[in-house]
Parts: C-alpha cells; sequence; structure tokens
C-alpha cells in the first residue's frame, strides 16, 4: 500500500496557490465566449486569489506550430514575450487559458533546460525584436490544474450537484482531457498521461460519475492539419466518431473536457454526423451537451447558463440543466449584454435541438 | 445530404470480433501444420516469385486468416508451386499445401483452368 501511495505521488504535479497571470486563448473567446470570464470570476470572487488578465497577451503560435507553418525560433520567441508580460506584472505563476498552450509552453521550458544555447538564442531574438528581457516562470499549470486544485472549496460554495434531480443518481460524465496536457510531458498532468485526475477528480468531488470507455483516452479529432486541410477533415470527424460510438452504450449525459479544441470539437462534429450520416448520439435524436470545465464549474455554482455563454453550443444543454434542476429563463436565451436580442440560430435538420 | 467538402473517413482498423474466419478454419483442418506459422517470412524470402512481383505468401496468409479475401485470388495466382518456401519453412508447414488449398477454397477458376490444361482435361 505504501508502495502505491509512493508511486501516485510521482503522478503528482506542484500547482501554484496564488498570484497568477492569466494568458487567453486565441479560439476559445469565440467558441465558448463565457469560459475564460467564469474561470476569472470563480478565481477572484470565489476564492479571492490575485489573477493578472493583461489585455496585451497574444497568441502563443501554437495552432501554427502543430499545423508545421511557424518555425520553433519563432515559438520560442513569441512565448519569451508573453513570458517578460508575465514580468512586468511582478508575477512569476504562468496560467495559459489553452491546453495547447500549456503544451507549448512546457515544451519550450523544457528544450531550454535541456539545451541553454537555445534559451540565450532565444533571449537574444526577443532583444533584438522587442528590446525585452525575460524570465523563466517558476509555475506553469493549466486553468483546470487549478480549479482542481481547489474543487473542494468550490464544492462548498455550489448550488447544484452532478445529481440527476428526478432519480438521485449521479450523472454520468465522459471527461476528454487533450492531449497537449498531459500526453507531451506526463508529469505536467495531473494522474500523468495515464490517470489524468484533472476533470475525473472535478467530477466526482462535485457528485458525478465518471464514465469509463474504451475510446477514453483517444484523441477528440481536431489533429490541427487534420483539420485546417479541408480535404483531410474526413480523417478528424472519423476520429470523433470513434469516440461517440464508443461511448454511446454508456449513455453519457454530458462531456467535459479542458481543451478549446476538444470541446469545440466534440460538440460540432455531431452536427456534422448527423447531417452526413444521419446519426445522433444523445436522446431522442439529440446530441450530447459538451461543457468546457468553467462552465461545468459556473453552472454548479448558480451562474446564469446564457452569462455562461452556453446558448452559443451546437448541442443545445437545455436537457441537461433540466436533469440537474438548474433554473434558466427561456426567453433570456438569445438576449445580449445589451439586453438587445440576438437573434436565433438555424434549426438543424437532423440533430434535434 | 449536406456537402462539406469531405465525407467521413472509413476506419482502416480491422475489427477481428466480426472478421469471417470460416475459410481459414476449413483451411486448418485440411492443412494443420499451418497452425505452427510463427509468421517469420521466411517464404516470402525465398520465394522466387517474389523476386519479380509483389507476391507474399506471408501476407496472404494473414489476410486469409483475417476473412480480408478481396484480391486474393489474384495474388495467389502468381506462385508457382515450385515448393521452395516449404523446404525454408522452420516450423516444417506444408506451405504448398496451404496455396493449393487456399486456392481451392476460394473458387479460384484461373487455377482450376491451368490444373485441366496441364493434366489435358
Amino acid at each position: 500500500m505504501e508502495q502505491t501511495v509512493n508511486k501516485w505521488r510521482e503522478y503528482q504535479k506542484e500547482i501554484a496557490d496564488d498570484n497568477y497571470f492569466y494568458e487567453r486563448s486565441c479560439i476559445r473567446q469565440s467558441f465558448f465566449p463565457g469560459s475564460e470570464a467564469a474561470f476569472l470570476n470563480i478565481l477572484r470572487n470565489e476564492l479571492g486569489k490575485n489573477i493578472v488578465d493583461d489585455p496585451n497577451t497574444h497568441t502563443c503560435t501554437g495552432i501554427g506550430y502543430h499545423s508545421d507553418v511557424v518555425p520553433f525560433d519563432t515559438t520560442q520567441t513569441v512565448c519569451a514575450r508573453l513570458f517578460s508580460l508575465m514580468n512586468d506584472a511582478g508575477l512569476k505563476n504562468y496560467v495559459p487559458s489553452c491546453v495547447t498552450s500549456f503544451g507549448v509552453f512546457t515544451e519550450v521550458v523544457e528544450t531550454w533546460k535541456h539545451f541553454p544555447e537555445e534559451l540565450e538564442k532565444t533571449r537574444e531574438n526577443l532583444r533584438k525584436a522587442t528590446g525585452r528581457e525575460f524570465e523563466i516562470p517558476e509555475n506553469i499549470a493549466h486553468p483546470s490544474d487549478i480549479v482542481y486544485k481547489y474543487r473542494k472549496e468550490l464544492k462548498e460554495k455550489m448550488k447544484y450537484q452532478l445529481v440527476n434531480k428526478h432519480t438521485g443518481k449521479p450523472l454520468k460524465v465522459v471527461e476528454h482531457v487533450g492531449c497537449h496536457y498531459g500526453k507531451i510531458f506526463k508529469e505536467k498532468a495531473v494522474g500523468g498521461a495515464e490517470f489524468p485526475q484533472v476533470l475525473a477528480g472535478m467530477i466526482t468531488e462535485w457528485g458525478g460519475e465518471v464514465v469509463d470507455y474504451p475510446e477514453r483516452r483517444h484523441c477528440c479529432g481536431f489533429g490541427f492539419r487534420n483539420y485546417l486541410v479541408q480535404a483531410n477533415r474526413g480523417y478528424s470527424v472519423a476520429n470523433t466518431k470513434k469516440k461517440f460510438e464508443s461511448m454511446e452504450p454508456y449513455k453519457p449525459d454530458f462531456i467535459v473536457a479542458n481543451c478549446p479544441g476538444c470541446a469545440m470539437f466534440m460538440d460540432r462534429w455531431q452536427y456534422t454526423i448527423a447531417e452526413l450520416e444521419g446519426k445522433t448520439y444523445g436522446n431522442d435524436g439529440k446530441g450530447i451537451p459538451v461543457l468546457t470545465y468553467e462552465e461545468m464549474a459556473g453552472m454548479l455554482l448558480g451562474y446564469n447558463p446564457w452569462d455562461l455563454g452556453m446558448q452559443l453550443h451546437q448541442v443545445q444543454v437545455e436537457s441537461l440543466l433540466d436533469k440537474i434542476g438548474i433554473a434558466y429563463d427561456p426567453a433570456d436565451k438569445y438576449v445580449g449584454k445589451s439586453g438587445k436580442f440576438l437573434g436565433e440560430p438555424e434549426k438543424p435538420e437532423v440533430l434535434k435541438v | 445530404m449536406k456537402n462539406f467538402g469531405f465525407k467521413i473517413s472509413k476506419p482502416r482498423a480491422i475489427d477481428l470480433d466480426s472478421a469471417d474466419t470460416s475459410l481459414y478454419k476449413k483451411l486448418v483442418k485440411v492443412v494443420p501444420s499451418l497452425e505452427r506459422c510463427i509468421m517469420c517470412g521466411g517464404c516470402t524470402a525465398t520465394c522466387s516469385v517474389n523476386n519479380h512481383t509483389e507476391f507474399n505468401l506471408r501476407k496472404c496468409h494473414l489476410l486469409f486468416r483475417r476473412g480480408q479475401l478481396d484480391g486474393l485470388t489474384q495474388e495467389l495466382d502468381k506462385c508457382m508451386l515450385c515448393g521452395k518456401c516449404t523446404l525454408v519453412c522452420p516450423r516444417g508447414v506444408n506451405t504448398r499445401a496451404v496455396v493449393m488449398n487456399m486456392r481451392i477454397l476460394l473458387g479460384c477458376a484461373t487455377y482450376e483452368r491451368r490444373v485441366s490444361h496441364a493434366v489435358g482435361k
């Protein structure tokens, strides 16, 4: 037993307690516009932490880097500039919103550890390009790490649990951890690459039941260049379909992901699969709702689902909200922050909403 | 159906649970030594036909075993039945009989025609 406990310690990572520097994602603000705001709100107002949201942050080059159009020298220099912004804010704990950014930063810092000449070259490149200097962060953690770390504190503040109010049974939740979170450097993930606990820990703590299905660790299908070239998208969607077919028999209530690409593709591809093959994976011709972990936490804390941006999902979430018993105003769904009606999206023919 | 400019790619994974192995079971009944095969590829390495074509007995065996029979008839037709592979097999598999019986089980018409011609029928 002692040996098992010691072994499990190797699968844990250090997550800073406070004073974070937040770097926003390139794509999340359009895919899941309420998630980053919800995370900042949770950290500042629910947990009382200090987190700086610098408007000067920019891309980490992740999408271009993983699509082979941005060279690694450029990536290192761009990451170095982001670190210099963190230094300007007087902080040492870097928190990138996106899982791919997290993977890029850990890769860059690990490279500098093993190849000091690359670090010197990057310092020189940044100096020439911007006149800036930088220091390597003491701690790099993904926001899902921080939510996982404080899951017990958040539970005390939650108004709802991941429990079906009609049956009293835990909701069955599929957790999908982004590949760039733990599959590049396993020691950077809570639970390593084999047993990632980051989302499973939140789900079980908040009353749900994790679905352990055969393709649980399979890629969501994004795959960067597999999606970016239109002719290759059939391969991308085939991967997602493989996951859905594997999880379907377990009848999950919803899917939660910690990566922007995963949440996006597992949500939107359900529409594509429905249109191309007439197949849907939820009840009554509906899909399986896909949430980000911030949406899941915010929903349970009692935030308005429409403030969390959940109306912008492809698969609509009302059935899930009803199962948990979360109150929402249907008339408010497509009303913007300014109070203006934003218009209602067209309803797909096959995938029911 | 909407045109997205792409279709969902079919997986190339082999689903052994749904593979039709009925012919393979018949084959090992006729040539039981085949079950001793360790897939070393000695048969293919020594094959005279393999020197000039892509005929690969190990591959044919594997495809037959998995029930992937498309195109196998034409492939097996390349074998000259010289029997060199039988001489080198470290497990004593009667490889020549394997080829002949795979042809028979697949109902290989060209083979029957050639045999008929050879024996003057």
